[in-house]
């Protein structure tokens, strides 16, 4: 009877183990409505529908405004968003997931699905975005270049080589002859913002756009050699789209004058 | 089970049975058909693969280790005395069992980062805590703990305290009876419960990433290892996640014949 009970309580704690586990893969993974459906019924000249946009986790504030935008100018449509980082989302479409759109963080991810003749049409730039040194607010360390990061004592914080901002990293340690040691190698941009945020790193290379999304959490340090890794963001039609005039007219939208004033806003650079 | 208590289970029974153990083991076994056996080996044996390999399996020790000393005390007093606060606490405890282990890393960072109150104390005292090894050792401590407690626990409660009661009325003293009948009767259940608990550190991924951060052969265990790899070389990170597939089957394989053969299951 006894063997009994803790199997039951060995069982009820394995499937604990398996909840848990469940939770922390969906963690990075935001998926959200600019808007729900409401006139569908408008007399609009362009397409109608409902689209699903696949965009990397750094264009969440930019893509949920212009998605909420061109639902006000285009009756009649409705833009579901999937914010992931861009290699999670390419592994998503691989493997059938229903987007429409997809919009990278970079190059590299946007190749792994044209090489896979997995998006119609080309994939044109729509914004740039370039590294910023992002510290306390008031700078309180007096971090004016990339080689004051190199000062010892000081707690600094990169992405790791393997994803993006972390190749973007070591273009710009090697253009000013600099070799950074951070305490942490972190998997995403986020999360060196947010140890930066939370005061457990001093400094931390992120992207213009999140020192300009954090408010007044960080301060921005900008440098010289940012300009050596210029980060480019392309847009693509997804084949098999099941509404590719939506699509395409969103895809547009988004490199429209109305577009790149938002992404302007958050910081982008022009492509 | 059946067997020995004469009931024979409904006849139906055995199909979502099955149903159960297909959904976790396709998955497992789809996995496994992944694995690039020609690279397996040079995939395994890289530099950063051992190095991750044998953080995670020291951190998840001395997570085990520090579990075992502060949660074996935790579950004789919640199986032993009789308060209402008791409850209260064991809610409090086992809170990191439901809790996102995220949230858990959240927590840990609001206490014991440089900026929290009792990491500030360390801090001004120069005893860093984040970014090092035991930090990922707390994460682990954090989250694995209370599969520690609620297993001594069950256990503990299942035995019932007749015999304690006996061994004090014939004069031990209660440390006594703590270590000759309390700690003995509840064998089977502190070995699962350690188990749990390394196969839960083992593979605790979303408080360590939060508090701890993740540097190679200092605080990048084999699951961050494997979250790294996957960006780039989605081969490498089957290929250590069968790695860590091996281990926790061996783990949970080790107690079943351990707790099997001390009961009568048949």
């Amino acid at each position: 009877m006894r063997t009994k009970t803790i199997a039951a309580a060995v069982t009820a704690a394995v499937v604990a183990v398996v909840l848990a586990g469940c939770s922390t893969g969906s963690a990075g993974t935001g998926t959200g409505t600019a808007k729900d459906s409401s006139a569908s019924a408008s007399a609009s000249a362009g397409p109608t529908g409902t689209i699903t946009v696949f965009a990397a986790a750094s264009l969440q504030k930019t893509f949920t405004e212009l998605g909420s935008d061109y639902e006000d100018a285009h009756p009649g449509t409705t833009v579901k968003f999937s914010f992931a980082g861009s290699s999670d989302l390419v592994t998503q479409i691989q493997n059938g997931a229903p987007a429409d759109v997809f919009a990278s963080a970079d190059e590299a991810n946007m190749t792994k699905l044209t090489k896979a003749d997995l998006i119609s049409g080309s994939t044109p730039a729509f914004a740039t975005n370039v590294l910023q040194i992002a510290v306390a607010p008031g700078n309180p360390k007096k971090i004016t270049n990339l080689d004051d990061l190199t000062a010892s004592g000081l707690q600094v914080v990169t992405c790791a080589a393997p994803v993006p901002c972390g190749a973007a990293t070591e273009q710009v340690e090697q253009a000013a002859g600099v070799t950074l040691h951070p305490v942490s190698e972190e998997q995403s941009v986020t999360d060196v913002l947010g140890k930066v945020e939370s005061g457990q790193a001093d400094a931390g290379l992120v992207y213009v756009t999140d020192v300009k999304g954090a408010g007044d959490k960080v301060d921005g340090v900008s440098f010289d050699e940012s300009k050596s890794a210029v980060n480019t963001y392309p847009i693509g039609v997804v084949r098999g789209s099941s509404n590719v005039a939506l699509a395409k007219s969103f895809s547009a939208y988004v490199r429209s004058a109305e577009g790149e004033k938002v992404l302007t806003t958050a910081g982008f650079g022009a492509p | 089970m059946t067997s020995r208590s004469g009931t024979a289970a409904p006849w139906w029974l055995p199909v979502p049975a099955v149903l159960g153990g297909l959904f976790v083991v396709v998955p497992v076994l789809a996995m496994v058909g992944r694995v690039d056996w020609t690279s397996f080996v040079a995939l395994v044996t890289a530099p950063s693969s051992l190095t991750a390999l044998g953080l995670s399996l020291g951190t998840a020790a001395a997570a085990t280790g520090i579990a075992f000393v502060l949660g074996l005390p935790l579950a004789v007093v919640f199986s032993r005395v009789r308060s209402r606060w008791v409850g209260v606490a064991r809610a409090v405890v086992l809170l990191p069992l439901v809790l996102p282990p995220v949230v858990g890393g959240l927590a840990l960072l609001a206490a014991f980062g440089r900026i929290g109150p009792v990491g500030g104390f360390l801090a001004d005292h120069g005893v860093r805590i984040a970014f090092t090894t035991a930090a990922v050792v707390m994460a682990q401590t954090f989250v694995a703990m209370p599969f520690l407690v609620s297993a001594i626990e069950g256990s503990l409660r299942i035995g019932g305290d007749r015999l304690e009661r006996i061994a004090s009325t014939l004069g031990a003293g209660p440390t006594r009876v703590l270590f000759t009948v309390t700690i003995p009767r509840a064998l089977p259940g502190i070995a699962s419960g350690l188990v749990l608990c390394f196969a839960r550190a083992l593979g605790e991924f979303g408080a360590t990433l939060t508090f701890a951060g993740s540097l190679e052969g200092v605080t990048r265990t084999l699951p961050l290892e494997i979250y790294l790899q996957r960006e780039v070389d989605p081969d490498t990170a089957v290929a250590l996640a069968l790695v860590l597939v091996v281990v926790a089957v061996v783990v949970i394989g080790l107690t079943s014949i351990r707790t099997g053969a001390r009961a009568a299951w048949s």
